[in-house]
């Protein structure tokens, strides 16, 4: 290992496991074509897994309230359909600013706190704005779920079909976008640094890297991913409700990437896959407790692959070798 | 030789599929069979294999299969991709359940795609039925009862109210809907609040009301724990329902909430279309049937939502002789008339909505037990907003 | 004047219950550092233990209670022993997602058990209705609840400060590794700690069903408001879980008093302000 830059170059060639991986997410198009619906909304939460790994994984801020990102990127693209025009890519594109301003607006309370309190914070302030996507209903539509969300196909081409098809590609065509933007990232000074807070943020400042300005802009990008993942699944639906900003949908997303393994990039993809299709499969044969196994798979993951998924197989592979 | 033996039983088989395809007809049963909304659909499922144990699973020649899949609660977009799979995948003829509105209202956008038969067994908001020309409803909307409350409140003599509602869309609903009949008809509302959704403790609220002195209180809060603890918050605090009137819905005094609260409930009064001690000889029949096979539970509106949404797709199926074709089906269900265990009902030509009887009950002591006593009723109620909307 | 009164004993009442199910997190999480966040299947427990006794078995009210806390107790330690054990070790991320698992198990062996309805037991008639005194309404049940609570805070916290159990468990909470260094036995004493904790949830959870009510979600549904006693009110510290839960409970009483239109809002605002104010919780080391 020579130089910093080759250090670099190194870390961010793609490994043919990697382009096996994405190859692979362009078989449910051949292979289960019934299961397009699936397969877009289990993109559009790998991506939101993902922009939590951004912080949790890489920056160490736990938070229990990254819904609320998710939800104002789903309630912009919604209301944006509504009342202005139902063009999906433009909605896209003003729901990532809207969630980047919110994100960036937060992320001044959120990084100067850590630990418990960091993790109270977060979950108060998506209880809050839950909250008031509750009572302003006249923008909302409140619990009954904002009407009128009309999409346009996509470049007047590509109509949002029963089958889901369209709906994939656009998901799945989103989140290799951004997945390529946080490996680049990850891969760079900047993520470095990142890392280095996580294991030790006093440290930082002394040796130059300035902690809180770090934190903020990676904070902000997450917020701004996540607000993609939550305008993609209010365009691929047609529907937006209180449910994007729920304390539910909030702790789904922090199970699915300590499920899969923070830190780790695919971890947030892997866990999301595993834990939807697991989900379905079992909400198909018991519908009323399929959270029973759900919770099995939870526990014996944690006893067998430490760290998530992704985590106990690269210590399984390192002890191999 | 060999081949065509060969093609001809592959033929025969695919043929044979084929028509034994032909003979069932899928429904497909979106319902939150999971999680906090889990037992209004064990409720309402319980009732449809009640139906289907009683009539019998073939209707016009043909069988009846149900699949069922669960949302989890409020779920527009699970709702709506399960919906698209049922279709696309399972090839359902027909789309049923729906607790939840949000989920309702997505699915309705599957069913007209599809052109699917699809029947709301309990999702209640008014416009639910005008997102799907192919959707019909068995089961209430809140107008229904609180227009209907808000004049009979005024003509029995309550002049002025104080009301209190969750707040969240059916409270806001129903709380829109009482002002607006109670005000039309010479009333005065003294006051109003809204409580949060997630709401433990009702005491403060409750309170405020008490330091109004009103002559009556009209209560709405959505079925599960909340009923019984604001009927206990009101004796608390002091409020005797024999002397100041306390109004709400029927969630209010449904079967749980009278175990809970005991003898705070009595002097309750409230608006519903179904009760289990509903006096008649067809609603008794239903009751002991399902109290046998569901372990002495009693049904409530969900399991009726439930029940009649099959008899729906039953009869509409035999009119059309099995053809389950959407446009058919709802051709067929429109104006059909019939007469449940909750009283007469139609189904709106129009709107595709119900009409119904509307009941107002008070509970009183029947064998030592709080029980809603039905004591005046409104008929023939449709739903006023889409009348409305309609001039 | 009055109602004000009425109000503020209801919202005592209210923080009393809170205190009684977030107290043993708060103490475990403190002395372990060992993420539960399956608390409130143990107040769940409680809370079925006491419905089963009353309903099935036609016990009488105070006779579940003490049942109630054994068998809740119990469960924690059985699972202390046999799971929780392995996860000292494990990230905080592990033990979260492993106590969640546990969760969503307990959620579902619920609703299979005891089914979805909600449930209810009649309270003796002693403890139902109402006493007037000078113009205000008290509620007898609350009256009674927080009486058992109060109780039950002074013998902990007497506890804590004069037997040698409590010098052990402060010991630990203060610093785990000095505390093994001087021969105290940690295991021990976090064993005892995380039964008493779970025990006080699970009667937490008995005295809940008639104010809050009981289903099969109820470990999910509470979790969010003892994290947040937890959290503000200090890890490790029963009197900040006291402070904490009377500062929720009546904040939030006298808020829906005084501005009903703030509604859910104020009990999210006074725990963002307090944790903005005190990051380590109200009476916290950290």
């Amino acid at each position: 290992m020579a130089s910093a830059s080759q250090y670099f170059a190194a870390q961010v060639r793609w490994r043919w496991l990697e382009i096996a991986f994405w190859l692979c997410a362009l078989l449910p198009f051949v292979v289960t074509p019934t299961y397009l619906s699936l397969a877009s909304q289990i993109a559009i939460t790998a991506l939101f897994a993902l922009s939590l790994d951004l912080i949790l994984g890489y920056a160490g801020i736990v938070s229990l309230g990254h819904a609320a990102y998710f939800g104002v990127g789903a309630y912009t693209a919604g209301i944006f359909s509504k009342f202005v025009w139902g063009e999906p890519l433009t909605g896209l594109f003003l729901s990532a600013v809207v969630a980047g301003i919110v994100g960036y607006a937060t992320s001044h309370i959120i990084v100067r706190f850590r630990h418990l309190a960091l993790i109270m914070l977060t979950l108060g302030l998506g209880l809050l704005l839950h909250e008031a996507a509750n009572s302003a209903h006249w923008l909302t539509g409140g619990a009954d779920g904002l009407q009128g969300v009309k999409i346009r196909p996509i470049f007047e081409q590509f109509r949002f079909d029963l089958y889901g098809r369209t709906a994939y590609a656009y998901s799945l065509a989103v989140l290799f976008v951004c997945f390529l933007a946080s490996r680049r990232i990850i891969h760079s000074p900047f993520g470095l640094a990142l890392r280095g807070i996580r294991e030790n943020a006093l440290r930082m400042p002394a040796i130059g890297a300035p902690s809180r300005a770090h934190l903020r802009k990676i904070y902000t990008i997450s917020a701004v991913l996540a607000g993609i993942a939550g305008a993609l699944l209010a365009q691929s639906t047609e529907t937006v409700s209180l449910e994007v900003l729920s304390f539910g949908r909030s702790a789904d997303v922090l199970v699915i990437l300590i499920l899969g393994g923070a830190g780790r990039l695919y971890g947030g993809i892997l866990g999301a896959v595993i834990y939807m299709v697991a989900r379905d499969q079992f909400s198909g044969i018991t519908p009323a407790y399929w959270y029973f196994w759900i919770g099995l798979l939870l526990v014996a993951v944690v006893m067998f692959l430490p760290n998530g998924i992704l985590g106990g197989l690269a210590k399984f592979f390192q002890r191999r070798t | 030789m060999r081949k065509i033996l060969i093609g001809g039983s592959i033929a025969a088989l695919l043929i044979a599929q084929a028509a034994s395809a032909q003979q069932t007809v899928k429904v497909g049963l979106i319902m939150p069979y999971s999680g906090q909304f889990a037992d209004t659909a064990t409720q309402m499922d319980n009732a449809i294999k009640l139906y289907v144990k009683q009539k019998g699973d073939t209707v016009a020649g043909r069988r009846i299969e149900l699949i069922r899949k669960d949302t989890g609660g409020v779920a527009p977009e699970v709702a709506k991709r399960l919906a698209q799979e049922l279709v696309v995948r399972d090839k359902v003829d027909i789309l049923a359940g729906f607790i939840l509105t949000p989920n309702a209202l997505a699915a309705s956008d599957v069913s007209a795609e599809a052109k699917k038969f699809m029947v709301i067994m309990n999702a209640a908001t008014s416009i639910i039925t005008t997102r799907s020309p192919y959707s019909a409803r068995t089961s209430v909307t809140p107008p229904q009862l609180n227009e209907s409350f808000g004049t009979w409140a005024r003509k029995t003599g309550i002049r002025r109210i104080y009301t209190m509602v969750s707040d969240f869309g059916p409270g806001i609903d129903a709380e829109g809907a009482f002002h607006r009949a109670f005000r039309e008809a010479g009333g005065e509302i003294v006051g109003s609040v809204r409580f949060p959704m997630a709401n433990p403790d009702f005491s403060a609220f409750v309170q405020r009301a008490k330091d109004l002195n009103p002559e009556a209180i009209y209560v709405w809060v959505p079925g599960g724990v909340q009923p019984a603890a604001i009927g206990r918050a009101l004796s608390e605090r002091g409020i005797d329902p024999r002397k100041t009137k306390v109004l709400g819905q029927g969630e209010l005094t449904e079967e749980e909430a009278r175990k809970s609260m005991g003898d705070a409930s009595l002097g309750i009064i409230t608006v519903y279309h179904y009760d289990h001690n509903h006096d008649s000889a067809l609603n008794r029949e239903f009751v002991k049937a399902f109290n046998a096979e569901y372990g002495g539970r009693n049904p409530n509106i969900y399991s009726i939502g439930g029940y009649d949404g099959m008899h729906l797709i039953y009869e509409a199926l035999k009119k059309t002789g099995g053809n389950t074709d959407g446009d058919a089906l709802i051709a067929a269900a429109k104006g059909m008339k019939w007469e449940s265990p909750r009283g007469p009902i139609q189904i709106d030509p129009e709107t595709r909505d119900i009409i119904q009887t509307v009941y107002i009950r008070r509970v009183e002591k029947v064998g030592g037990q709080p029980v809603n006593v039905e004591f005046d009723k409104i008929e023939n109620v449709k739903d006023p907003v889409k009348a409305r909307m309609k001039k | 004047m009055g109602s004000l009164v009425g109000v503020l004993f209801d919202g005592f009442a209210y923080g009393m219950l809170l205190f009684l199910l977030s107290v043993g997190l708060s103490v475990t999480l403190g002395m372990m550092n060992f993420v539960n966040l399956a608390h409130c299947s143990f107040a769940m427990v409680g809370g079925y233990v006491t419905v089963s006794l009353m309903n099935s078995f036609g016990w009488p009210f105070f006779a579940t209670l003490p049942m109630a806390f054994l068998a809740a107790a119990a469960a924690s330690v059985l699972l202390e022993r046999t799971l929780y054990r392995r996860l000292y070790r494990a990230s905080d991320l592990d033990q979260c997602l492993f106590t969640i698992g546990i969760v969503f198990i307990s959620v579902a062996a619920a609703a299979y058990f005891f089914g979805t309805v909600q449930q209810s037991a009649s309270m003796p008639s002693y403890l139902r209705g109402s006493v007037e005194l000078m113009g205000v309404n008290f509620a007898l049940y609350r009256a009674f609840l927080i009486g058992i609570s109060l109780l039950i805070t002074i013998i902990l916290i007497a506890s804590l400060e004069y037997t040698r159990f409590g010098a052990q468990v402060r010991a630990a909470v203060d610093n785990q590794r000095m505390a093994r260094g001087l021969g105290i036995d940690v295991d021990r004493s976090f064993m005892i700690t995380f039964a008493l904790g779970g025990g006080l949830a699970g009667l937490g959870g008995a005295l809940a069903v008639e104010i809050i009510g009981l289903d099969h979600a109820f470990a999910f549904t509470y979790l969010v408001y003892v994290l947040i006693v937890v959290a503000v009110g200090g890890l490790g510290s029963i009197g900040g879980s006291f402070a904490a839960a009377m500062v929720l409970g009546i904040s939030d009483m006298a808020g829906k008093y005084y501005f009903p239109w703030l509604g859910a809002f104020l009990i999210y605002l006074v725990m963002v302000g307090l944790l903005m104010w005190r990051p380590a919780g109200l009476f916290g080391k950290r």
